[in-house]
């Protein structure tokens, strides 16, 4: 071809680009999130899928509806609303009503997310807002817990009550996650449970093992920081072990604390949210020990047995002002 | 290619960074060759940072290879000379790399001419270093590494300073780019005795090369010459990560200093000079060649024949492509530089000039365009940027227009390698954003002295 036919664009260096692109971020993140999806549906059988399956649909739904006016198949199309149902899903009790997910999902790409602006925008991760959304509003329904099993088809809980009604509970039993055993009764639970997921939890957290080969795999990718799981277990491990040194009979092992409820996939997936944690190194570390921090007090001491959401939603509160504080030196600018 | 570095090797660097693909395989493996002379010749006058020099000829008159053709201007500015037997056909505008038109020599050269040229070496050993800096000025060198500021400059050192250590750059950082490499290796002994005549005059402890080591033949070659002489001249094999051959990043991988912001490499004792540059001095003094032609690199995934060639300073890039076989059909952008820093040209009638260390041309596969995304704060950028600013904040204040709160994160400190852009996967253009806010805060500033100097200026009234 004769040179003065190139079509000389003006455009500006550089011109090369590193191949990760922020759809390709979110979708592998989907990926990895799909084997936790299939062994909670070995566990819970179809209300595991149905509940995922009205969550992605009600993020995807609501995310649509607010991009109405510009470009909803762009917004789409980075995937991050799939994430955030995917997530609400995986942090709800196997039983939940599926008009209560719905509402979730809602919540949380509405007042998670779009109303901030849109991706990037927000301050707290969408997923955990619309939890706790719902921790607020359905107080009852989001601590009644199914045991794992039974065959593929039977429903668990109340998936089925309708709009506005709390349903007829068949199989469940309030408390009965390893976390509530422990806090209420100072039961434990086999650690092999606890990495396998045969226990009761959310659907999303009880395979302890999955969600650690997840989380080694997106750290290899550099998808997440891994100063952020670091610098939460390890706080985790350290605080529940002084306590541990205090009275054996009364709190757990550091162990136990580690693989129960929901720390495992907060750390891997919640915590680790791009846009709702710390940019600067400094900002990082103060960010996942004050979710580790939060996290054992809150299991030690709070009303609850489990602390993790609010734990790192509180964290997701403080990042702007770790932000502004936790700034890096520029180069050239010494002390 | 032997590789005989030693363990340990190669592992010098800097913080921060990224790693583009190298491309390097295209030409590295060429031998520098010389292009044809062709018909025409544009120069403009100023090719390097500085008042532009001063025509000497007139339309019509003849010139002789090397014979100087405009003078400097100041003292930060070169002489020029010709890089042909030949006639100047017009003093008037010509076009520059940067799209604009400046004033500038055209020459039509001799087609009878041999082209020979005399070799007369300069007694450099009789020159004090006033007469070496006087010297370098009138060869017409400047820094070949792509910034084009007058070598001579940096040798005269201010009362206060000394320079400890003389640093050659060999780092070649940028992807595709091979003419240092080619240089380092097929003139090893050019570059070295560069470094020695610069140490006649400077009186440095030491000598460092800075080479990336993805090139171990050159840094073979240069240690086999560097063993041969007294001064001690240590080749040093550092990380292949860009940018690892920017001024800053290269000092702070040998030294472990940082260069203080506002400060020049010299504050640290240290002297950095460009390994073509090094190559030029030595053909000055050695040969009397003055800087009228430079090693470039050919290169990219749309040219048919990459290649390292020596080209005429004032030679059109069009006559450079064609030397090179054509681009092929999916040709789709045409750049001076390397791809991380280099710009896009519109027309093909821009000459090479000595600041042009590669042509650049590259298919549609690597100009995609993508998509923009919003910033999902993954903070990629901020692990990217070799200065440890914060891109992905100063990129959400640029798109606000608050250029103040963009100085005060020192985006004024950013020298543009374009890190930032190349690793954002929401595609944002930060980088070009920072080139506009530099722009305007400088502009502010020169308004706010003028305003400053004006008021002064009413006081004393
Ligand atoms: S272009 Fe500027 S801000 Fe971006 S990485 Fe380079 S120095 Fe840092
Ligand atoms: S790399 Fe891009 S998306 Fe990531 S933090 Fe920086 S600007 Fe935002």
């Amino acid at each position: 071809m004769s040179v003065q036919k190139v079509q000389m664009e003006i455009s500006t260096a550089p011109f090369l680009k590193d191949v990760a692109t922020t759809p390709k971020i979110m979708w592998l993140v989907i990926y990895t999130l799909i084997p936790i999806l299939l062994v909670s549906v070995y566990y819970f059988g179809i209300s595991a899928l149905l509940i995922s399956l009205t969550a992605v649909l009600s993020c995807v739904f609501t995310e649509w509806l607010f991009n109405f006016s510009n470009d909803p198949i762009k917004t789409l199309k980075d995937g991050s609303a799939i994430i955030t149902g995917l997530l609400l899903a995986l942090t709800l009790p196997p039983g939940f009503p599926l008009w209560m997910v719905f509402i979730g999902g809602v919540v949380a790409i509405g007042m998670g997310k779009s109303m901030w602006g849109g991706l990037g925008q927000n301050i707290f991760n969408p997923a955990l807002l619309g939890r706790a959304f719902l921790q607020a509003a359905f107080p009852t329904a989001i601590t009644t817990w199914s045991s794992p099993g039974g065959s593929f088809l039977s429903l668990k809980g109340t998936n089925t009550a309708l709009p506005f009604f709390q349903g007829q509970n068949i199989d469940a039993f309030s408390g009965a996650t390893p976390l509530a055993q422990m806090k209420f009764q100072h039961i434990g639970t086999d650690t092999l449970a606890l990495l396998m997921g045969n226990t009761g939890g959310s659907l999303g957290e009880t395979c302890g093992l999955l969600l650690i080969l997840s989380g080694i795999y997106l750290l290899a990718k550099k998808i997440i920081n891994w100063r952020i799981p670091v610098s939460i277990l390890l706080t985790v491990v350290v605080i529940s072990g002084i306590f541990y040194l205090i009275d054996r009979q009364i709190y757990p092992t550091p162990l136990f604390m580690l693989l129960s409820g929901g720390l495992l996939l907060g750390t891997v997936y919640m915590a680790t949210d791009l846009v709702t944690s710390p940019l600067t190194p400094k900002g990082i570390w103060i960010y996942g020990v004050g979710i580790g921090v939060l996290v054992v007090l809150i299991r030690i001491w709070g009303g609850l047995p489990e602390g993790v959401m609010y734990a790192i939603l509180l964290m997701n509160a403080a990042t702007p002002l770790i932000n502004r504080y936790a700034k890096i030196r520029t180069y050239g600018h010494l002390k | 290619m032997s590789n005989q570095m030693t363990y340990g090797e190669g592992t010098l660097t800097f913080r921060h960074g990224v790693h583009p693909e190298e491309y390097k395989e295209l030409s590295n493996h060429k031998k520098i060759q010389r292009i044809p002379f062709v018909e025409e010749y544009v120069l403009p006058l100023g090719q390097h940072i500085g008042a532009p020099s001063k025509a000497l000829v007139r339309k019509g008159e003849e010139v002789r290879r090397g014979q100087k053709i405009a003078a400097s201007v100041g003292f930060v500015s070169v002489a020029l000379h010709s890089p042909v037997d030949g006639t100047v056909t017009d003093v008037g505008l010509v076009d520059n790399p940067k799209g604009e038109m400046v004033p500038g020599v055209r020459i039509k050269t001799d087609p009878y001419s041999s082209q020979q040229l005399e070799e007369r070496p300069v007694d450099f050993e009789s020159l004090d270093i006033k007469g070496f800096i006087t010297a370098i000025q009138q060869a017409g060198i400047v820094g070949l590494g792509g910034a084009a500021f007058p070598s001579h400059v940096k040798f005269a050192l201010p009362e206060d300073k000394s320079c400890r250590y003389i640093m050659l750059n060999g780092c070649e950082c940028e992807p595709f780019l091979t003419a240092d490499h080619r240089t380092m290796l097929e003139h090893a002994r050019e570059v070295i005795d560069g470094i020695l005549i610069i140490q006649h005059f400077l009186k440095a402890q030491k000598a460092f090369i800075a080479v990336e080591a993805n090139k171990p033949d050159a840094i073979e070659a240069l240690r086999l010459h560097a063993s041969n002489n007294a001064f001690p001249v240590e080749v040093v094999p550092l990380q292949v990560k860009y940018p690892q051959g920017a001024e800053k990043m290269m000092i702070t991988a040998i030294l472990g200093q940082e260069v203080p912001t506002g400060k020049l490499p010299i504050d640290l004792g240290v002297l950095v000079v460009n390994v073509g540059t090094s190559k030029a001095i030595s053909d000055y003094f050695r040969k009397g060649i003055p800087l009228f032609e430079r090693i470039l690199t050919v290169t990219g995934t749309a040219i048919n024949n990459p290649a390292n060639l020596l080209v005429p300073i004032g030679t059109p890039m069009r006559e450079v492509i064609n030397a090179c076989g054509g681009v092929t059909d999916d040709a789709a952008r045409i750049l001076l530089g390397g791809p991380m820093m280099g710009a896009v040209q519109k027309s093909l009638d821009v000459p090479v000039v000595k600041g042009t260390s590669g042509l650049l041309v590259l298919g549609n596969a690597e100009i995609q365009d993508f998509q923009e995304y919003s910033c999902i704060r993954c903070g990629r950028c901020l692990q990217a940027c070799p200065l440890f600013l914060n891109p992905a904040r100063m990129g959400l204040l640029a798109k606000k227009g608050l250029w103040d709160d963009m100085e005060d994160l020192h985006v004024m400190d950013c020298f543009e390698c374009g890190s930032c852009s190349f690793v954002c996967p929401s595609g944002i253009p930060l980088v070009q954003s920072f080139r506009v806010a530099k722009g305007i805060l400088r502009e502010k500033s020169l308004r706010e002295r003028s305003l400053r100097e004006s008021k002064a200026e009413g006081k004393e009234s």
